[in-house]
């Protein structure tokens, strides 16, 4: 990738629109050279004082009773205290303290994980799987669809292909922040394809890749050092189902075209198997 | 232990449907026509004509969709309303490549420099001022994608169906209106003022 090249991605690049691929040649290209980097620094800090400083305009009380007021066969309703939706929300790298000196200025979670890729169809066939998410778990869920439908469909199932747990765990040593466990559950029948690089939620993270018959479950874990055993969570989205659990300091989803109860199999048997996460 | 989660049932009443689909976007709408209307009382008026047009056009809401869709009815009646009342602010302006950024380095700077320091609240003021005052200045279809990007954090996907364009357009767009910022910026920081 060559400066010219470089700079027309820049902005896809800071948005989170480019596919694993093309950002990995721009971050080689980064690497390398100085005016890029600068501009790129200087492109980002651009976007993170937009997004502090731009101000966000709430409609006011009077408009909004108007309006619900010329709804067909409904009674104007007196102003109600601010719902769910209208408290704040902010990027979460936007400064607080800017955020915090006036009115509301951003909202609406979207960390948008696409394809925006030069050459890939597929890539923008996993972009039509998006829609828009109340909040960041859903927005999260629906990044791992598009991240399990992108692995099936870009050839791009595994980085390292073995059965082998020995030869898969020690390979996102230094790639990830994180050390999954790795058990085996041939036996149980769910055989080890092998593992993955992969990017969610604007970071990397450990994508395990096991099989069931003919259908895939990836597994994606990344270290979050909050994080406590709780509750299995089961989410449904475009006829994927999610689970999601935590391990100690580590987040755990995992997403299959299976259907549920096989993937609570899995789910049960891999936790049983692999004992506690190892964050490093 | 296994808890469900996922999207309500749609087994109620269109109005019902309607309240619980639309009412929460309807800040994220207003805050679209005010910017591009730049005032409030326009603002309004494109708010009620949206409004209209999203009660007769509900049927084709897709459920979980509801946020672009509604963006979109928003979108088209700001831009109605402005080829009424202002013409030549939606004379279409060329979507040209967004060219070489000269500068990058004066940028950096302005950026770099002050963030940390603790005099900053009203320099932080100003800054919030020169933001919102360089965004109102951009012609509507930048303004729209910066608007529609940066605060309401939509994906270039979501942007185009808004926008009726490509997501290359979108693309293009989004760097070009980051570029003229820049641009604007610079040409206040460096300027001499804060």
């Amino acid at each position: 990738m060559n400066c010219q090249e470089t700079r027309h991605l820049i902005d896809a690049s800071i948005d989170g629109e480019l596919d694993l691929t093309t950002q990995m040649a721009l971050d080689a290209h980064l690497a390398g050279c100085a005016a890029c980097r600068a501009m790129h620094a200087g492109r980002a800090s651009l976007v993170r004082r937009l997004r502090a400083g731009a101000e966000r305009f709430d409609m006011p009380d009077a408009l909004r009773s108007r309006l619900l007021a010329t709804r067909p066969g409904a009674p104007a309703e007196p102003a109600a205290p601010a719902p769910p939706w209208r408290r704040p929300w902010r990027w979460p790298w936007s400064d607080a303290t800017v955020a915090d000196q006036g009115p509301r200025r951003t909202s609406g979670p979207a960390w948008a994980l696409g394809g925006l890729s030069l050459a890939s169809a597929a890539a923008a066939m996993v972009l039509t799987l998006l829609v828009v998410s109340p909040d960041h778990r859903n927005q999260l869920a629906e990044e791992l669809v598009a991240a399990h439908v992108r692995s099936l469909m870009a050839e791009h199932l595994t980085d390292i292909p073995s059965s082998d747990r020995h030869t898969v765990k020690p390979w996102f040593n230094g790639r990830v922040d994180v050390s999954p466990p790795v058990p085996d559950l041939a036996e149980q029948g769910f055989p080890l394809a092998g593992g993955r690089l992969d990017y969610v939620g604007g970071r990397p993270v450990a994508a395990l890749v096991y099989r069931r018959n003919r259908h895939v479950i990836n597994l994606f874990a990344w270290s979050e050092p909050a994080t406590t055993p709780g509750a299995v969570r089961l989410t449904e989205r475009h006829g994927y189902a999610l689970l999601h659990w935590g391990q100690p300091g580590l987040a755990v989803w995992a997403v299959s075209d299976l259907n549920r109860s096989e993937l609570e199999d899995f789910q049960r048997l891999w936790t049983q198997a692999g004992g506690t996460a190892w964050p490093r | 232990m296994v808890q469900t989660e996922g999207p309500p049932l749609p087994n109620r009443s269109p109005a019902t449907r309607f309240e619980e689909t639309v009412l929460p976007h309807l800040d994220a709408a207003y805050n679209l026509a005010r910017w591009l209307t730049r005032n409030h009382h326009d603002a309004e008026d494109v708010m009620q004509d949206a409004f209209l047009r999203a009660h007769r056009f509900f049927g084709g809401c897709r459920p979980g969709d509801a946020r672009p869709w509604l963006l979109r009815i928003v979108r088209n009646a700001a831009y109605d309303w402005l080829r009424a009342n202002r013409p030549a602010e939606v004379s279409g302006f060329a979507d040209h490549d967004p060219a070489d950024p000269d500068g990058a380095a004066c940028v950096e700077d302005a950026f770099h420099g002050p963030a940390e320091d603790p005099e900053t609240l009203a320099m932080r003021e100003a800054e919030r001022r020169l933001v919102n005052h360089l965004i109102a200045d951009l012609p509507v279809e930048f303004r729209e994608a910066i608007v529609l990007r940066e605060l309401e954090g939509l994906s270039y996907r979501e942007i185009a169906d808004i926008a009726g364009v490509p997501m290359g357009t979108v693309m293009s767009r989004l760097s070009r209106a980051r570029h003229m910022l820049a641009a604007a910026w610079t040409a206040k920081s460096c300027g001499g003022l804060p």
